[in-house]
């Protein structure tokens, strides 16, 4: 990575109108937005716009295909599936924005912090960071929630833990290459201080990197949240998840309408969250990785 | 040699933090431990003695030392809810953990490799396209959504496989491969997506470099160039992505070992976790983090052979 690419400041380029206007002339980027824009306008409107009660039972209409009534069919209670998913797109939306920030508000600042002060504290704080990642992510997720008991709470907190490190991982390298450049040295010999160099000049150069960088967490952050749904260790029953529902599904193999919309939700969802963390990552000249 | 101390100390202090780490998930539970142990209707009594048993009245830092000592004597507790001994229950679960992860690996390379190859040679054509965009919407399918798909098309519709079940291998060879099909497919599917990404930038990188173009002024056939001078160079990048994603992988084996009821480390923290069995939890996951660990560790060691470069 070229230092003069993350800490060359071109304001006129990355106003937020300009960034979002790039993605969205990104060939996949206006896919994931306009998915994405749907995912949340149902979260949204999940009570207005629902057939159904997500959780009302109809002993009428136990396990019905897709008809004119259940567009998306029933499950084996007889709720309506296309509510259920409208309503677990909440789920989904609450896992990306709160983890997700929850991970960043935390991870970001130490990762400033580390990178900044340097010396002990950097090695410090970089060797429990280290320790931390060599955990598999669904592993020590489950551990968290195994600890803490099942809830979509805890399934928050143990996913934004989890990403944590990642985050202040990523802060700290770039505030490294940021830390010797001649606009924070002229800052410094200015006598501003410290905090405020940090705040106001190291923090912008780093932004556009780690606001990519949350982008691409947010899918893996929801394949984790349905993960654990899956496993019933997410959100309780009977609030509704596209997680849950696919693992309820498996007890019905041949009521294959019960796995197929919540499998087509979380799978047009997490390619949308990859695609615009990819339009994002060109829209910012960033050099991020998966 | 430096490489290899450098790397050791860093070893030692990441697997520092991650003892103490598992060591503290227990002193997250919430409320009082014996509770959880005993029940709401156990006696004070009996909770102060199982406190003492438990040596919960010493100070953190002594309770942390001890346990410590005890992990590396392999002594990790008893389960508490059948009282087995947990260093038993992770041998009895390593073996088919360990057999899903590698036939996973072996599915990744099998068919990653020859597709990011076939996408490099043919660059910027519809073939590149077409195997980009299956990469990239495999990528998307979370592991238990492709398991769950498997199943329907496998079990349920063709009816060639049972949709769950295990046998050892060393008791019914061609039966324990039958059973392992699908969690196999559902893991290492997914990861040959990784791997054909990493092999066609990877051999695009070296297919631009000064050797192969001697090669091919030496008079090489273009089969022979990729095959006996790229691939060995682009081979070094897909491992490296193979063992990053170690910890990846078996993240997804504890999904895949559910949806396929395999009796493995996966199955047995979930099962850990729903009976709230938490030295169970920890044992568990100790045994992963340390074997993706070793893999890394592995890894590097592997560089330092195959590449001298690599030594400061």
């Amino acid at each position: 990575m070229t230092d003069t690419a993350i800490i060359s400041r071109d304001k006129t380029r990355r106003t937020a109108p300009t960034v979002l206007r790039k993605v969205w002339n990104h060939r996949l980027g206006r896919f994931g937005v306009t998915v994405l824009a749907i995912v949340i306008l149902c979260a949204a409107l999940a009570d207005v716009i629902s057939p159904y009660d997500p959780i009302a039972v109809d002993y009428e209409a136990l396990l019905a295909p897709p008809s004119s009534a259940h567009w998306l069919g029933t499950d084996e209670l007889g709720r309506d599936i296309l509510s259920r998913i409208l309503h677990g797109a909440r789920v989904s939306v609450m896992i990306m924005t709160l983890a997700i920030g929850l991970a960043f508000v935390i991870g970001i600042p130490i990762g400033l912090a580390s990178g900044y002060c340097g010396g002990w504290t950097d090695e410090i704080v970089m060797r429990i960071v280290d320790g931390l990642l060599a955990f598999p992510m669904m592993i020590l997720a489950l551990a968290i929630v195994a600890i803490l008991g099942p809830s979509l709470a805890n399934a928050i907190l143990a996913i934004a833990l989890v990403n944590m490190p990642g985050f202040a991982r990523l802060a700290r390298g770039q505030t490294l290459a940021v830390r010797e450049a001649d606009f924070i040295l002229a800052a410094r010999s200015s006598g501003l201080r410290q905090g405020r160099i940090v705040a106001r000049h190291v923090w912008p150069a780093i932004r556009g990197n780690s606001i990519v960088y949350g982008s691409l967490k947010c899918s893996a952050a929801l394949i984790t949240e349905s993960a654990l749904s899956f496993l019933g260790l997410g959100a309780q029953p009977p609030t509704p998840t596209w997680g849950g529902m696919l693992s309820g599904a498996m007890q019905y193999w041949d009521a294959w309408w019960m796995s197929l919309g919540p499998g087509m939700a979380i799978f047009l969802t997490v390619l949308a969250l990859n695609f615009l963390g990819d339009a994002l990552r060109d829209a910012l000249d960033a050099r991020i990785s998966h | 040699m430096r490489f290899l101390l450098k790397r050791l100390t860093q070893l030692s202090s990441v697997l520092l933090v991650m003892s103490l780490v598992v060591f503290s998930l227990t002193l997250l539970l919430p409320g009082d431990v014996t509770v959880t142990i005993l029940g709401e209707t156990a006696s004070e009594a009996e909770r102060a003695a199982l406190r003492e048993e438990l040596g919960l009245n010493r100070p953190v830092i002594v309770q942390y030392v001890v346990w410590l000592g005890d992990v590396l004597r392999g002594d990790l507790g008893t389960s508490l809810k059948t009282g087995e001994p947990i260093a038993d229950m992770l041998a009895a679960r390593l073996p088919a953990t360990v057999e899903l992860t590698l036939l996973a690996v072996l599915v990744s390379l099998i068919v990653g490799v020859p597709l990011g190859v076939v996408a490099a040679l043919n660059r910027n054509s519809w073939i590149d396209s077409a195997i980009s965009a299956l990469a990239m919407s495999s990528v998307a399918i979370p592991y238990f959504l492709f398991g769950i798909l498997l199943i329907m098309l496998f079990s349920v519709t063709l009816r060639w496989l049972p949709p769950s079940g295990y046998v050892p291998f060393w008791v019914d060879p061609v039966g324990n491969l039958q059973t392992m099909i699908m969690p196999t497919l559902t893991l290492g599917l997914a990861q040959a997506a990784l791997v054909t990404r990493q092999t066609r930038a990877a051999l695009i990188g070296v297919m631009s470099q000064d050797f192969i173009r001697t090669a091919r002024a030496k008079g090489a056939s273009e089969g022979r160039v990729v095959a006996l001078h790229a691939l060995r160079h682009t081979m070094i990048a897909v491992l490296t992505v193979v063992s990053l994603q170690m910890g990846a992988l078996i993240g997804g084996a504890v999904v895949t070992e559910t949806i396929f009821s395999l009796p493995g480390l996966g199955r047995m923290v979930v099962d850990g976790t729903f009976e709230r069995d938490f030295p169970v939890v920890q044992g568990a996951v100790l045994m992963v983090v340390v074997g993706v660990v070793s893999v890394n560790l592995l890894t590097d060691i592997g560089y330092l052979l195959l590449d001298r470069r690599i030594k400061s």
